[in-house]
């Protein structure tokens, strides 16, 4: 009898705690528009507990996955918007979707209230470290002698990885092979696999797989320090500059004030040197576009992208 | 081998084992509530664990995982609902067994089960895992494919009740799996101008759904009590289950390296892993006929099975990065917050670190034993003395906080009620929810792989070879084959014989 009565009493805290602990919110909310355990979720941890260390609350990760972020995104305005709540967005999926799925994407891109950039992590081309091809002009002379039989893995359909691909179809005029999957995890799972020739993915992936696989170039501005042997699209000659950025939003109804004190907040982790280490160590770029450079930065973006969609034939 | 055994020790300092026992403790209880996911568990816990040291927060992790896997058979014995899609086929004999006032057993039998299994899991990721993790890169997109379609066949096998209405459930699940935005190709289908329905059908609400709102209809129009109580004096009747477990010890130790193997096939998952361990011990069983109707057979395959992808997934999820199943891409996302690079150097240069989690592991699996004993005591006597008119509300409370908490979108509480509707119309029927939920998490693993390997056997410019013609693939067709016509085949020789 004693034992029963310990044991319902250990129950009722235990639910209590797991009941108090998924309610909990202490600090501030952080949605999270994807599932656990992707990029998004990862440097929002990262940002976590220097986030504590400054502004001494939490910053609680929540999720809102479904349909590449389009679930979130569409239910960004109706959240709080004193500054209690912000949510992850990415491009290009908040440039794409709506361009791509018109209506039905749930939402429109300039609904979305972006305040801050804080990294991006640049398109790359890698192949399997036991692969024949030890450089990108191997690969695309591969390509072009065989139209068509250089398949790439990569994540997702019009997703940074597929306009990678359709991009170096176009600059290198040779006609490749795309082939979606399920997330980064099964994309990369093909290739270690050998069950594509090459796979259109990010820096991370290099960064994560160290010497399973082999970066044969990287779209961004200037070679990465995690990997100063690993070209540039642009060195190569190559003019793709491209990534998938990360940043938050507010909904639509939070003052100015909120957004430059948010815009602040995110810009100020991002100046700690250990934060960009950490970053750099995973292949992540830290980029500082703030509330003052959003604007102009997202109608740049806007304007590549409806290029590529073109490309696609998305538009017309 | 010294250093493996300071590695055990350390796993076994005070603050572990505490962290061990409170992780399993809540992830039982998280488990058996359905809708609340390993995968949320997790999640929450994450941030908690940076405060520890690596290892430490590896074992709460791990530990949270273990006894949530387990705790997601509570439901499916005690109200027929599934935690996780991988306690499906749980249900087929574990609600029988309880209906039939066989809960307590049923309850020792499956915490059993899924001890042998985890403990399996385990042992497999401590000592072969590098090898493992290199047969799950052998599985393209072809032999998930058939993986998935062996697992289709196998519904018509196992479903109780009509064949056909299975079959006919089976391809309303598949149907339903198209529907959202297309991972290959990006088009829109069968979404009707609704954007929620961008994303697909959430498979854990609609489960909720399906399998649980007809039980709590039935509950409330039938007269008596929820599950009928036995008349024997109140044990855990250790006993009993500890004598059909050790008599089913080779069946139980095959449903536990099924587990396992499927396991490290990433994004295959718990589901595909007990419907296969259930299929092949109805398949090989003496007492075939019994299967659906109660018996502790069928509950040990798929409890060994689903546990043992635990341990079966940490293995690509260390070796290679990939994460086998969703709460191991939370755990791999921790683990790149502390900077721990997976991949085979962390079991040479940070070994210290993967070994005491895998001991963690193995003490979380250890302790889940006598902690579900005795807490599946408390739960199914609670149940049985509950009367209904608190009863039920409880339950439609937890269905519909569990159908939110999946994506914290109410959303999914409309459609988990939608569905508990149909699900409660097709009952009438006759056709059960079972073949409806595997069609639905089946369909979607058998169109990406088959379109996958569409596109590359087309870039290779050799369609066929690339379905029938490697090795995995071979194996899985001549199983698939096997499935379809040897119990044909064998009521044809009988007949020859008798004639």
């Amino acid at each position: 009898m004693k034992l029963k009565s310990y044991i319902s009493k250990i129950l009722a805290v235990l639910s209590l705690t797991v009941i108090s602990l998924s309610g909990a919110n202490a600090g501030v909310t952080n949605i999270i528009p994807f599932g656990p355990g992707g990029e998004s979720d990862v440097t929002a941890r990262m940002q976590q507990p220097y986030y504590k260390d400054i502004y001494n609350e939490d910053i609680v990760v929540q999720y809102k996955p479904g349909g590449g972020g389009s679930v979130g995104w569409s239910s960004l305005n109706s959240e709080r918007s004193d500054g209690s709540v912000i949510m992850g967005v990415n491009l290009p999926h908040i440039i794409m979707q709506p361009i791509a799925k018109g209506e039905k994407a749930g939402y429109k891109t300039e609904d979305v209230n972006v305040f801050a950039f804080f990294h991006y992590t640049p398109d790359a081309i890698l192949v399997e470290a036991s692969s024949p091809y030890k450089t990108l002009e191997e690969l695309m002379s591969f390509a072009k002698k065989n139209p068509g039989q250089l398949t790439f893995s990569g994540s997702g359909t019009y997703s940074a990885n597929h306009l990678l691909t359709i991009s170096l179809n176009k600059k290198a005029k040779v006609k490749t092979t795309y082939v979606p999957f399920k997330g980064t995890g099964a994309a990369v799972q093909a290739l270690l696999g050998k069950q594509v020739v090459a796979e259109a993915g990010y820096s991370t992936v290099a960064a994560k797989q160290g010497s399973k696989v082999r970066m044969l170039a990287v779209a961004s501005k200037e070679r990465l320090p995690a990997f100063p042997d690993v070209p540039t699209f642009k060195e190569l000659g190559y003019n793709i500059v491209s990534g998938a950025y990360r940043g938050y939003a507010l909904p639509k109804l939070a003052s100015k004030a909120t957004v430059k004190e948010w815009s602040d907040r995110i810009m100020k982790i991002n100046a700690d040197p250990a934060f960009i280490k950490q970053m750099e160590d995973n292949a992540f770029v830290v980029v500082n576009i703030g509330h003052n450079k959003i604007d102009k930065f997202m109608k740049d973006q806007q304007k590549a992208n409806e290029a590529i969609a073109k490309e696609l034939g998305l538009i017309k | 081998m010294t250093n493996i055994f300071t590695d055990f020790l350390s796993s076994l300092s005070l603050l572990n084992l505490g962290l061990a026992f409170s992780g399993v403790l809540a992830g039982i209880i998280i488990g058996a509530l359905p809708g609340l996911s390993a995968t949320m568990a997790v999640a929450i816990l994450v941030p908690f664990t940076f405060a520890l040291e690596p290892s430490s927060g590896l074992i709460v992790l791990g530990a949270i995982y273990t006894g949530a896997i387990f705790g997601g058979s509570w439901s499916a014995i005690l109200i027929n609902t599934p935690g996780t899609p991988s306690a499906v086929a749980t249900t087929f004999d574990g609600y029988p067994m309880a209906k039939s006032g066989n809960g307590d057993l049923a309850m020792s039998i499956s915490c059993m089960s899924s001890f042998v299994g985890g403990i399996v899991g385990v042992i497999c990721l401590a000592l072969f895992a590098p090898p493992l993790a290199s047969i799950s890169l052998k599985f393209g997109p072809t032999e998930y494919f058939w993986l998935a379609i062996l697992g289709l066949t196998l519904i018509s096998t196992l479903a109780e009740g009509d064949n056909i209405k299975s079959l006919i459930g089976a391809c309303l699940g598949l149907l339903m799996s198209m529907i959202g935005v297309a991972v290959i190709g990006g088009d829109m289908r069968m979404t009707w101008n609704i954007s929620f329905l961008n994303s697909g059908i959430e498979i854990v609400s609609a489960m909720i759904g399906l399998f649980c709102i007809p039980v709590i209809l039935d509950l409330t129009s039938m007269k008596g009590k929820h599950l009928s109580e036995n008349t024997t004096p109140k044990s855990l009747r250790l006993k009993e289950s500890f004598l059909i477990m050790y008599r089913k010890k080779f069946e139980a130790l095959r449903g536990a390296f099924i587990g396992t193997f499927i396991g490290i096939l990433p994004g295959a998952g718990g589901s595909i892993a007990s419907i296969v361990s259930y299929g092949e011990a109805k398949r090989s069983s003496r007492n075939k006929d019994n299967f659906g109707k109660g018996e502790p057979e069928g509950l040990i395959a798929s409890e060994t099975a689903n546990n043992a992808t635990v341990g079966g997934g940490f293995i690509p999820t260390l070796c290679l990065g990939i994460p086998g199943t969703p709460p191991d891409a939370v755990i791999l996302g921790a683990l790149l917050v502390q900077g721990i690079r997976t991949g085979d150097t962390l079991f040479t240069q940070q070994s210290s670190i993967v070994y005491t989690f895998i001991f963690g592991l193995l003490l979380a699996t250890i302790m889940m034993l006598p902690l579900g004993l005795l807490m599946g005591r408390y739960a199914y006597k609670s149940i049985i003395k509950v009367p209904r008119e608190i009863l039920i509300p409880i339950i439609i409370f937890l269905t519909i906080i569990g159908s939110y908490s999946i994506q914290n979108n109410i959303l999914n509480v409309y459609f988990m009620f939608f569905f508990g509707l149909i699900g409660w119309i097709l009952n009438r029927a006759g056709f059960k929810a079972s073949p409806i939920v595997l069609g639905l998490v089946l369909g979607q693993i058998a169109e990406q792989g088959f379109v996958q390997a569409y596109i590359i056997g087309n870039a290779q410019e050799n369609i066929l070879a690339n379905y029938f013609a490697r090795p995995i693939s071979i194996a899985l067709v001549f199983f698939i084959i096997m499935g379809l016509f040897l119990p044909t085949l064998k009521r044809i020789y009988n007949r020859r014989k008798n004639a």
